[in-house]
């Protein structure tokens, strides 16, 4: 059957779960086909059983909680499910190979980069000492690591997390696979790393004619990539066909609703009588590196440097960057989390001096909502707990009828039921947990708001929803935003005007319709050709 | 840390819409106890233990010398929550009656006045006072007329029902050792469970404080901990115990001076952790003062690995105690211990029911606590899965 032009084929695939009694279809009656040389997307949000469904190719599930109760997945005409283990591992890593979302964990810690790449080829290729050496020095700079020589010696924390996931893709590589299975390959990496790995992407596979399962939530990333595209949601294919068909014309109401859910609407306009509330002048947070036997201080990390931030009233900041700019520690010294130098001014009243005793009084006025959903809420405390928690210290002297009416108050802001307060967060699926992040941040009445990222962790369709709950609460309360985020789509959406950050630096900073229009210096614009084109530029503006 | 198996399972089960309504027992933790359970031998093992440890808690009632309740002259009579003179019963002394003296008993029967007794009609501290052979006696339903060739000379016949009855024997001072094993039993598990409390308490409270406030706190602190572990324990405890005769609260104080380091590793590592995880800087945000952070953010969080070393804590705690007790540098001459029955049980290998009646006592106590605990970690264990 090896003629033939498909090569992989999934069948009726079913994938379920059992924890004690309970049994959860994660996927239920897959079919797709992938031929030879062709990429196709699996594309969904979380939990509709993408990822789930290209692990059992290889079943790299955790059998035996996970099972197959039907199905079968024919690779070169040979059924993968009914494979001895022998069998597959020569399948795995040889014939297919898999690259994973986080590079950081993916990539043992302990060995070098030269043992990693060369385990791969020793196990399937049998080879060894300097043969190895030079295809692995080979693929190095076939994936555009630069210095490969040296490079071999170095672990994985030496490197950059682009220069990770390259390495990774040189390990999967490294045996000229029929089949590459990409699970979300660039959702860790920043907006300008994830288009340089994606353009790597389509180069390396015209060259080694391989065949591409994609995996993703980003449709911008399906667009630029995939031949073909299968909708998944809630473990069923809901829809498939050829991706430009999918995109102008999508005929299931899924399908629809995820293309129309990006981030929409316009911030609100710029109002220069707005009052200001919150000021920084010339803003630092150096972190010091000591050094030697008397911990001598020999230079400063500048994770912030110099910014100054004017917030306000009714007006939303946005602060972008990629990881590492100093985005949120910006934000966290703002709230006097960290220790900063320079003024904060909010409402005419110096506060960068102030301990945390004086700051307590102020908390209440000065609120932060993180990206994480899953770890900014406490998972042993119940809704109405962690909602009010503020309050009792903040309000000690409010009555609990009080206390209960308003944070029953702050649940219905945020498009929540009042009866869920006594639920626990892991009740509540990702979307609803930032809504009860919010509603904890709401209930103190804020003037100010941090918002860290607060859309980053969700899926698409439920960003644009936060986005609207966010701008609606904005315009209610005339609350000022500090709103920091890699992502361009939803600072276009929320932010009227814009600070770029670059290695604790401010690159480009003014309103945000001027800035995306006509950004003025090198790195902006690479970052919004990245962001919004998945287009890479001369590196030289975005070194990795 | 109590994530459940698999983020792909849970990405599903997290399913939109308005969630079930809450029992009273989070779903979590009736997982956990699901998973005890599934675990046959651990669960038949507490029940075992908790059975043991609760008759054990009523040893007055089980072994003593005194008859629980005396009907004489119409009143009645509770000796073992009360003392009362001999001159009550119309004795002659006015110290406290000795219901096993057969003048007693008879002083009482002779007016129509009964007495219920314990099954077993010996304290800890009882000697037999008809020993028919020279201390330790057998178990008298081994004795043999060679045996009690002295109890013959007296008329008595090694089955009859006269001789005091010692089920196992009696150690080398005549005691009874199944009323010393009761009471043995429950001083070890008292004692283990109260050095474990307090040795949790503070080294949870150390493990917050350092793993909390890290930096200078945690660096001195740990370097204290690394000094003060390695003072040798023993001889302080020699030292100690010459100078002053221990007791149980002298001892608990020693060993707790040592064993509270045994958790203060893993709740810093936790506190470490989690301190950095974003609610705990929501609430930072929000103006909570530490205190409050830490107990009602941090420690749930500690608690999971706290528990699971807790049964581990126990057996190691009650170990001590036996140890030092058969070093003679435990608990005050005469108490109860099944340390001191085992050192007995050295020195009087002609009488093997001393050191094997210990070995078998103190063998069971520990496995049965292992077998707990080894269920007490595969329930907190967020990697298990029940099948």
């Amino acid at each position: 059957m090896s003629d033939t032009k498909t090569l992989l084929s999934v069948e009726d695939l079913c994938v379920d779960f059992r924890a004690g009694e309970k049994v959860t279809h994660a996927v239920e009656n897959v079919s797709f086909e992938i031929e030879r040389g062709e990429t196709l997307a699996l594309v969904g949000e979380s939990g509709s059983g993408k990822t789930v469904s290209a692990l059992s190719i290889l079943q790299l599930l955790p059998y035996p909680a996970a099972s197959h109760p039907s199905g079968a997945i024919y690779f070169k005409g040979e059924n993968l499910l009914a494979l001895p283990p022998d069998g597959l591992r020569h399948v795995r890593g040889n014939q297919i190979s898999m690259i994973f979302q986080e590079p950081m964990t993916s990539l043992n810690p302990l060995h070098t980069i030269e043992r990693q790449i060369a385990e791969v080829l020793r196990i399937h290729m049998g080879m060894s000492g300097q043969a190895a050496r030079g295809r692995v020095l080979d693929l190095l700079t076939k994936v555009g690591i630069q210095d490969p020589e040296q490079r071999l010696g170095s672990y994985p924390h030496q490197l950059s997390g682009g220069q990770r996931q390259r390495v990774m893709i040189a390990m999967a590589l490294a045996n000229e696979p029929d089949l590459l299975i990409a699970d979300e390959p660039t959702t860790a990496l920043d907006v300008t790393i994830q288009a340089q790995i994606l353009e790597l992407l389509l180069q390396l596979k015209a060259e080694f004619n391989m065949a591409m399962l994609l995996i993703t939530h980003d449709l911008g990333i399906v667009r630029k990539m995939a031949d073909r595209v299968c909708v998944m949601h809630h473990g069923h294919i809901v829809e498939r066909g050829k991706t430009k068909d999918i995109f102008e014309h999508p005929k299931d109401a899924y399908t629809q609703h995820l293309i129309a859910s990006e981030p929409k609407g316009s911030p609100p306009p710029v109002d220069p009588q707005a009052k200001t509330i919150l000021k920084t002048d010339d803003l630092r947070v150096w972190f010091p590196i000591k050094r030697g036997f008397l911990r001598k201080t020999v230079g400063h990390i500048k994770a912030v440097d110099g910014i100054d931030v004017d917030v306000k009233e009714g007006q939303t900041l946005g602060v972008v960057g990629e990881s590492g700019s100093g985005k949120t520690t910006l934000g966290q010294a703002i709230l006097r989390l960290i220790s900063s130098e320079g003024p904060i001014v909010y409402l005419g009243q110096r506060i960068d001096g102030f301990d945390s005793r004086q700051m307590r009084p102020l908390r209440k006025e000065l609120q932060i909502v993180f990206q994480d959903p899953y770890g900014s809420l406490s998972p042993r405390m119940s809704i109405g707990q962690i909602i009010e928690e503020g309050l009792l210290i903040q309000n000690p002297g409010i009555s609990r009828e009080d206390r209960a009416a308003r944070v029953a108050r702050a649940l219905k802001e945020v498009g929540l039921d009042a009866n869920v307060r006594d639920r626990y967060p892991h009740e509540f699926s990702g979307g609803q947990r930032q809504r009860i992040a919010i509603a904890r941040a709401l209930v103190l009445e804020p003037k100010f708001l941090i918002l860290d990222e607060p859309t980053s962790a969700l899926d698409v369709s439920v960003q644009a929803q936060i986005v609207d709950l966010l701008r609606d609460l904005q315009k209610r309360h005339k609350l000022a935003y500090l709103f920091i985020s890699h992502d361009l789509k939803v600072v276009r959406a929320l932010a009227n005007s814009i600070l770029v950050l670059r290695h604790g630096k401010v690159v480009e900073q003014g309103p945000s319709q001027e800035v995306f229009a006509n950004p003025k210096t090198d790195y902006t614009k690479a970052l919004l050709a990245a962001a919004f084109e998945l287009e890479t530029t001369p590196a030289d503006a975005v070194a990795t | 840390m109590d994530a459940p198996t698999d983020v792909s399972v849970t990405e599903v089960a997290v399913s939109e819409g308005i969630p079930q309504p809450r029992a009273w027992v989070s779903a979590l933790n009736k997982r956990r106890w699901q998973t005890f359970k599934a675990n046959r031998r651990g669960y038949w093992s507490l029940w075992i233990f908790l059975f043991l440890f609760i008759i054990s808690l009523f040893a007055e009632f089980i072994a003593n010398d005194k008859p629980i309740l005396i009907e004489y002259e119409g009143r009645y009579y509770w000796p073992i929550f009360q003392a009362y003179p001999e001159t009550d019963f119309g004795g002659i002394f006015e110290t406290e009656a000795d219901y096993r003296d057969p003048v007693v008993q008879d002083l009482i029967t002779e007016k129509g006045g009964w007495m219920i007794w314990p099954p077993i009609r010996f304290s800890y501290n009882t000697q037999n006072k008809n020993p028919p052979m020279a201390f330790p006696v057998k178990p008298t339903w081994l004795l043999t007329d060679k045996d009690c060739a002295l109890a013959v000379e007296k008329g008595f016949h090694p089955c009859n029902a006269d001789l005091e009855w010692n089920w196992l024997g009696t150690d080398d001072q005549g005691r009874d050792v199944v009323a010393r094993i009761i009471y043995g039993f429950r001083i070890s598990v008292l004692f283990g469970l109260v050095l474990t409390i307090f040795s949790s308490v503070i080294g949870v409270a150390a493990g917050a404080v350092q793993g909390y406030f890290g930096g200078w706190t945690d660096l001195l602190f740990q370097r204290f901990i690394e000094i003060w572990t390695s003072v040798p324990q023993l001889y302080l405890l020699i030292i100690v115990a010459a100078v002053i005769e221990p007791n149980f609260w002298i001892l608990l104080g020693i060993l707790l001076a040592f064993s509270w380091v045994a958790l203060v590793g893993v709740v810093r590592a936790e506190f470490l952790r989690a301190r950095n995880f974003e609610y705990v800087t929501a609430a930072r945000a929000l103006g909570l003062p530490s205190l409050k952070i830490i107990f009602r953010h941090l420690l749930p969080n500690a608690m999971v690995a706290t528990l699971t070393f807790m049964p581990f804590i126990l057996n190691g705690s009650i170990t001590t105690l036996t140890s030092l007790d058969f070093l003679g540098f435990g608990l005050p001459p005469g108490s109860p211990s099944l340390g001191e029955l085992l050192a007995q049980g050295k020195d009087n290998l002609q009488a093997p029911w001393l050191g094997l009646t210990a070995f078998f006592v103190i063998a069971i106590m520990l496995s049965l606590l292992i077998f707990v605990g080894e269920a007490v970690r595969d329930a907190l264990d967020p990697r298990k899965t029940l099948n």
